[in-house]
């Protein structure tokens, strides 16, 4: 298949054919104008040959539609550049290895759902002792020490439980987004640490349903996981992002520890 | 026909050993008395409103009491004494309480047969309102009877309660018969509850007695357009669950999410604060004839579904062992289960059926709240849509009573309008189409299923023997529930447990009981069709 990543177009049938569905509900009673309407938003949006294939009405006020069009747009995907994670993913007993031959002591972390949000699902699977999909949280890895405040932690209380174990990473899962709450708690927590000097020698993350690490670089972080992540992928981050840093801070006071290697 | 052949021996044990640990904490319970209690018998007697600071009224009087060391008597006591010292009615003692003008630690105590008199009477008002409410329900459902069970359940969570009910409505109208308006997040850990009508909040709306009542009434309105009672659920959870039980009943709730341990487990509330307030809110809601929801399904969120069906099943027949003590009836205690298995299991269908056929037989009475994938919904909805359709096919192949309806959208975002109608299009869908499937089938005499349920009985049955044998406290101590430990002393709210006095006073147990445990008490929950 002769794909130009050029121009992309989405694929129905055929190549370049541009197929699409959509659904939505309009804020209308179901009339023939309604359906019109729809059809009209579709083709505003892009579409051409559009379908409207399915009109119901929703509670008589309400009018719901299942729509198939052509897009006419294309995208150049050789321009897209994503900030990814920058680590490579470990197992767990490579991630143990590392820590101890090339950090030599153990990584301070600690973990919490932050501000009103009391949905520790995500933090519990990256931290706590049982993990998530047949791998173990961090907390049961011999070279990490973790501190799972759990849910609904003011962020001064996460920042000062830092401070006061010395951790060289803070995780911090978001889970409620309705209104975008989130970037607010972030940014306060991001500008915390900021104002409490600690930001240069600790590792900020946070991982959550709607996270993206492109969204946690945008906010200051140093990390973003997303959904699907796996204890090993966030242990493999901090494992190898530490070890930068602390080789990073030998290398600006000019001084290699003995055992590494640059 | 030939359902599932469970070993109801063991089933017997279960309930025996879920009975001892009932029995081991209630001397506990009857101790003490919280904060939370007083505030709601300060509501019941008719305190509402707020300062000036936004403060609720029953939260400045019961702390300035608290801080007098007047608590320990029962706040009736102290409103009683107030009366008889000033001369002075119920309404201007709370007049006067709420301006300042009055303060109980200047009040002289009143002898104790005096101030029951004097309360008791009020009290007496109170709870004929209430009951006055309960007959309204029971009215309304006999006219306008319901559809048969599963009744669909929906959620609305905008944040707005003006916006919850043009949601509320449009559910009721695709066909919901239940309709829960989720809290903000983070209301089971405030220590009062909001005033007033509320349009912010956060993955929900703030429960506030204005709230109830504008949903109430545009529910009360569906009803009469949809022909058909839609019920309406809220939170009695958390620091605040016996005011909220109260709200619920003075503004005609009809279901209440109330479970004796999710707060303790799941939201770190002192375990002695939660089964105190739990036993006093379940009072209230048994009298005004509300039936409780439990929140078994929290227990699958955390750990694996199949691993941990067992808890599910040990924490339904505690939560049915405290229920019965606060005076709910059977039909009033809807336990909850959940269908949380991973999707991948072979014969995962199986598995998850066998135990809803399970909670089915052992709890015959109860109106099971049966709740929908979570924790395995992607972001696929395509697949999530199946994944509901499967849950909804063995909700009603089980005969659940209370069907949660999953959303395609779960994990994307809070249900939008049109998702609700999907959901419900898949429920009504599956139960007519296959309506009486569960008279038609019989299960395999020692086959997966039959296998499959006996296993997590005896397992359940041996966790409940153990919790008793150490006590549900300690047990609770030791990580057994949901491998979370919280400690006797820890967790929010214990500042609120108090020891009760000599002559600690609350007209209101006395009262509820009394009627609850008359041979005439039998609210009507459901329509006739229930029982087809």
């Amino acid at each position: 298949m002769d794909v130009n990543m050029t121009r992309i177009r989405p694929y129905g049938d055929t190549l370049d054919d541009g197929y699409m569905q959509l659904s939505f509900t309009l804020p209308v009673p179901l009339s023939a104008e309604a359906r019109k309407a729809a059809e009209i938003l579709a083709e505003k949006m892009g579409l051409e040959d559009v379908k409207v294939v399915y009109a119901h009405s929703i509670a008589d006020s309400f009018s719901f539609f299942v729509v198939y069009g052509r897009c006419i747009h294309s995208v150049d995907m050789t321009a897209i550049d994503i900030p990814k994670v920058d680590a490579d993913f470990m197992s767990y007993e490579e991630i143990n290895e590392f820590i101890e031959k090339r950090i030599g002591r153990k990584i301070v972390v600690v973990a919490a759902c932050t501000g009103t949000d009391a949905h520790t699902v995500g933090i519990d699977a990256i931290i706590n002792m049982k993990g998530y999909r047949g791998e173990y949280g961090l907390e049961r890895y011999p070279w990490f020490v973790t501190y799972n405040l759990g849910s609904q932690v003011p962020n001064e209380d996460l920042v000062a439980k830092a401070i006061q174990v010395d951790a060289d990473a803070i995780l911090v899962s978001q889970v409620v987004t309705q209104r975008n709450i989130h970037i607010d708690n972030l940014t306060h927590l991001a500008e915390l640490v900021e104002a409490e000097g600690i930001r240069d020698r600790v590792l900020l993350i946070v991982g959550g349903p709607r996270i993206s690490h492109e969204l946690a670089i945008e906010l200051g972080y140093d990390a973003g996981f997303g959904p699907g992540t796996l204890p090993s992928h966030v242990g493999s981050f901090i494992a190898q992002a530490l070890e930068r840093s602390i080789r990073n801070r030998a290398e600006a006071k000019g001084a290699y520890p003995c055992q590494m290697n640059p | 026909m030939m359902r599932l052949d469970i070993d109801m021996a063991l089933v017997d044990r279960a309930r025996w050993a879920a009975s001892r640990i009932g029995d081991g904490i209630q001397p506990t319970i009857d101790a003490y008395t919280t904060t939370s209690i007083e505030r709601c018998v300060l509501r019941l007697l008719g305190v509402n409103g707020v300062d000036e600071n936004d403060v609720p009224l029953p939260n400045i009087i019961v702390d300035q009491a608290q801080a007098s060391g007047l608590l320990e008597d029962g706040i009736a006591y102290w409103i009683g004494s107030a009366m008889l010292h000033e001369g002075a009615s119920l309404p201007e003692v709370i007049a006067r309480l709420s301006s300042g003008k009055l303060s109980l630690d200047k009040v002289r105590p009143q002898d104790r047969e005096g101030v029951e008199q004097t309360i008791q009477h009020e009290a007496n008002r109170v709870c004929a309102n209430i009951t006055q409410l309960r007959l309204e329900r029971e009215q309304l459902i006999t006219e306008l009877n319901s559809t048969v069970p599963p009744y669909l359940y929906i959620i609305v969570a905008t944040g707005n309660i003006y916006e919850d009910v043009i949601q509320a409505k449009a559910a009721a109208k695709c066909g919901a018969d239940i309709i829960a308006v989720i809290r903000s997040t983070g209301q089971s850990l405030l220590d009062y509850v909001p005033y007033g009508p509320t349009t912010e909040g956060f993955g929900g709306t703030y429960a506030t007695q204005a709230n109830f009542r504008i949903m109430r009434e545009a529910l009360d309105e569906a009803s009469r357009e949809c022909g058909r009672y839609i019920r309406l659920v809220n939170y009695c959870s958390g620091l605040c669950m016996p005011e909220i039980a109260a709200m619920g009943a003075l503004e005609r709730l009809d279901m209440m999410l109330n479970d004796a341990m999710y707060g303790i487990l799941f939201r770190n509330i002192n375990m002695l604060r939660t089964f105190i307030d739990q036993h006093f809110s379940r009072m209230i809601n048994a009298y005004a004839g509300v039936i409780i929801n439990t929140g078994e399904d929290n227990y699958l969120t955390t750990a694996d579904a199949y691993e941990e069906a067992h808890t599910v099943l040990a924490s339904q027949f505690i939560n049915e062992a405290l229920a019965l003590r606060s005076g709910l009836e059977a039909g009033q205690i809807g336990l909850g289960h959940a269908y949380e298995m991973d999707p991948d299991i072979t014969d995962g269908f199986l598995y998850e059926l066998a135990q809803a056929e399970m909670a089915r037989i052992i709890f015959p009475d109860a109106p099971l709240k049966y709740m929908p994938p979570t924790k395995h919904m992607t972001g696929n909805i395509f697949k999530g849509h199946l994944m509901d359709a499967m849950f909804n096919l063995a909700g009603v192949i089980s005969g659940q009573t209370i069907q949660l309806l999953g959303i395609l959208t779960e994990h994307v975002h809070t249900p939008h309008l049109q998702d609700r109608y999907l959901a419900i299009e898949n429920a009504k869908y599956i139960m007519n189409n296959a309506r009486h499937l569960r008279e038609e089938i019989s299960y395999k005499k020692g086959g997966i299923m039959e296998k499959r349920a006996n296993e997590v009985l005896a397992k359940a049955t041996s966790m409940l023997e153990q919790v008793a044998d150490i006590s549900l406290m300690s047990a609770i101590e030791e990580g057994m529930f949901a491998s979370i430990k919280r400690e006797r002393t820890g967790g929010r709210g214990l500042d609120g447990v108090i020891r009760k006095s000599e002559r600690y006073y609350n007209p209101f147990p006395e009262i509820f009981m009394k009627e609850i445990t008359s041979c005439n008490f039998s609210p009507v929950l459901w329509g006739d069709e229930v029982k087809g």
